[in-house]
């Protein structure tokens, strides 16, 4: 579709990726979309900026060193006490200003609790479009505007959208849904300093108190490496430790479909899926698992998925590497033995 | 107190089949139910009630037939219903949508002030978790998304305590009130209906109000024209993969299609081989 764009929205330059943090610790996400931001900002001829938010000091800007590892060519570093930690109202208002101030045409953020809470305010508050978590970035050779290509229907279908007579154009990705970029380290960039200008009277919502999880159980399914899921077909909780078994040889994270998770056999957190995670891991195994759509799209990026099923019909085989059509209560245990003893011998040879 | 409670009604997904030839989908037949996420809305805005008295508004944008998810509200125990419904919100995306909500909040608070607004995590349909941090903006609520447990309502000094869900752990945030809380799913249990509040609901004359009754002068604001999303096309995704490999199972034991396996995928996939051999170390 050919579009005249207005000259007030043309003079919108430059991708940006806003770099998400907590804890000390910048979200994986964030780089994931530098290196899908890179992409499009060559594709436009543009630079590419990574936006920092924070309490100032070492901490914060070692954000930037990062940020430019990954692909940026700038970033937009904003420093105030009050951002020490995350709160969608001076948030929203650094990253509003900041996009007024320096006009970019692309906005991409992580589709993250912090980032869908902020990525939604600032969009309003700028009246442009937002598309949320977008499985593909590209840019339209017709028009130059970003199309954001989405999962609808629980999956089923894919649309494209477009934000055409509106600037920035602004979209969400979910973590693990773009791969990761080489970071080098040589690389650095020039950094762009901002005012909050706010004083934190000027702030409504306080934050009383920061509970940690516990068993970090939610980051550590996103990026685990080898992933262990069990699914309905298991039948019985207590069949449910096959699972566990096997992913401990393994050292493997724990998953499962959303009937288990929705029984209580394991916590929510553990879900993989559309309404749960999306997970990229070198290794997926999937046992008792029919293989629906909502399932599938939040783990079928693995490398190699492995599926235990009992029915040769059953969806999951026309997406996985391997198959094995039987009982898993049969087949988990003789899998756990198997992997037990190549480790053993492994051992010996090391 | 008084809460206003945002209900989509939405394609029961679960239901939702795509045509195996044409890849269209199928939607004949299927049921619209309340937007799962919302029962927790709702459910939490009642017990608000319980505790503290006061009134729940349940409030959805959508077309005429919506009105069976109002009346479900209204039965669990919802005090108020109000449909807004016009072909001009035809096409709405989230900034539209929030747009009107917003507005017809606005003509809510005429009658009565209002302390909270709850709307659910996210869609099944739509999917963004966007209407509520945009309804928040438009109306200068304080924002609190992902909302695990409301720890306490002091109306008095109008200020509410909460746990947000963040990333790696729980946030406990202080604001005040009138606030936008979207609420996590699973933190309560939806009520069931008695049978004194079905009859009720069925009887009860709830409110429709179209554009203008819902407090929307420019048309522009909303529907299509409202919309900076574009759809561009929608699309079947493509087969990524080849089918399995399966492997044989019926010739023996266990054991062999393990060891079967095993071999096959560390010759094909060394760098899984290597992956695993790490837990050796
Ligand atoms: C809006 C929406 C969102 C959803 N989001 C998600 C999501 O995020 N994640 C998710 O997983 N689901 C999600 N679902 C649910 C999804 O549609 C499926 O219902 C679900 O994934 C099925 O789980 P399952 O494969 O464990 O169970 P089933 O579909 O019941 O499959 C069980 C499988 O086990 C096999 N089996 C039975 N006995 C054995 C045995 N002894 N050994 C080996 N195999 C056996 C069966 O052949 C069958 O294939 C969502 C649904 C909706 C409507
Ligand atoms: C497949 C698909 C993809 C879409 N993608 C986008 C997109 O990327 N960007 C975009 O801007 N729009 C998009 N839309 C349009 C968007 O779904 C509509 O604007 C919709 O009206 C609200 O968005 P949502 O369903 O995502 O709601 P969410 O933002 O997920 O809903 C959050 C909460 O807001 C409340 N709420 C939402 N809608 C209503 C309503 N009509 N009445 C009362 N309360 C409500 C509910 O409490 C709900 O739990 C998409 C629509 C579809 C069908």
């Amino acid at each position: 579709r050919k579009v005249e764009l207005d000259p007030r929205l043309a003079a919108y330059k430059g991708v940006w990726v806003f770099i998400e943090h907590e804890r000390g610790a910048a979200h994986q996400v964030s780089f994931e979309l530098l290196g899908e931001g890179r992409k499009l900002a060559d594709a436009l001829g543009v630079e590419l900026a990574g936006v920092v938010m924070g309490a100032p000091g070492e901490a914060t800007r070692r954000f930037c060193a990062q940020a430019f590892h990954y692909g940026a060519d700038l970033c937009y570093l904003v420093e105030d006490p009050i951002l020490a930690e995350y709160r969608n109202e001076p948030y929203t208002r650094g990253l509003t200003d900041l996009v007024n101030v320096f006009q970019p045409e692309i906005l991409l953020l992580g589709a993250t609790t912090l980032g869908r809470d902020l990525a939604g305010s600032v969009a309003t508050t700028l009246q442009t479009g937002l598309t949320a978590d977008c499985t593909e970035l590209n840019i339209d050779p017709e028009n130059r505007s970003l199309a954001a290509t989405r999962p609808t229907f629980g999956g089923s279908l894919l649309c494209t959208i477009q934000t055409l007579n509106y600037r920035p154009q602004m979209a969400t990705v979910r973590p693990r849904v773009m791969s990761l970029p080489e970071p080098d380290t040589g690389r650095s960039g020039r950094i762009v300093e901002h005012p909050l200008g706010l004083v934190e009277t000027d702030i409504v919502t306080k934050v009383l108190e920061f509970i940690p999880d516990q068993n970090r159980d939610q980051a550590q399914l996103a990026y685990a490496d080898i992933i262990v899921s069990g699914g309905r077909g298991l039948k019985r909780p207590e069949n449910f430790q096959l699972i566990w078994d096997l992913a401990k040889v393994l050292g493997a994270e724990v998953g499962a479909s959303r009937p288990v998770t929705q029984a209580g056999w394991v916590s929510a957190d553990r879900q993989v899926g559309q309404t749960g995670k999306t997970v990229r891991p070198k290794l997926y195994i999937a046992a008792g698992i029919s293989g629906a759509i909502q399932h599938r799209v939040g783990m079928e990026a693995s490398d190699v998925i492995i599926a235990i099923n009992e029915d040769p019909a059953a969806p999951i085989f026309d997406f996985a590497t391997y198959g094995i059509v039987g009982n898993a209560m049969q087949i988990l245990p003789a899998l756990t033995e198997a992997f037990r003893q190549h480790l053993a011998t492994a051992r010996k040879a090391g | 107190m008084h809460s206003v409670v945002c209900i989509k009604q939405v394609p029961d997904s679960s239901q939702i089949r795509v045509h195996p030839v044409t890849n269209t989908i199928m939607r004949q037949g299927v049921p619209a139910i309340i937007n799962p996420y919302d029962l927790f809305a709702l459910e939490a805005a009642l017990k608000l009630k319980d505790r503290y008295g006061g009134r729940v508004t349940a409030l959805c944008m959508g077309p005429p037939q919506a009105e069976a998810a109002l009346r479900k509200a209204l039965s669990f125990g919802a005090d108020e219903a109000i449909l807004v419904t016009d072909r001009a919100f035809a096409g709405s995306d989230t900034l539209a949508t929030s747009f009107a909500l917003a507005s017809a909040i606005r003509q809510i608070q005429r009658d009565m002030a209002v302390d909270i607004v709850f709307t659910g995590k996210q869609t099944i349909d739509g999917d963004t978790a966007q209407v509520g941090p945009g309804v928040a903006k438009r109306l200068d609520l304080q924002l609190l998304t992902y909302v695990s447990n409301i720890d306490e309502v002091d109306l008095e000094r109008g200020e509410i305590v909460v746990q947000r869900r963040a990333e790696g752990g729980v946030q406990v945030l202080k604001t005040r009130l009138p606030a936008l809380v979207t609420v996590l799913e699973g933190i309560n249990e939806m009520r069931f209906a008695t049978l004194d509040d079905m009859f009720r609901a069925a009887r009860y004359p709830l409110k429709v109000w179209n554009r203008e009754q819902a407090g929307i002068e420019d048309v522009a604001r909303i529907g299509l024209k409202g919309s900076p999303t574009v759809v561009a096309k929608v699309f079947a995704p493509q087969a990524r993969r080849e089918r399995a490999e399966l492997i044989e199972t019926h010739s023996g034991a266990s054991s062999d299609v393990a060891a079967t396996l095993l071999a096959k995928l560390f010759t094909r996939y060394p760098q899984v081989k290597a992956q695993v051999e790490r837990q050796a170390l």
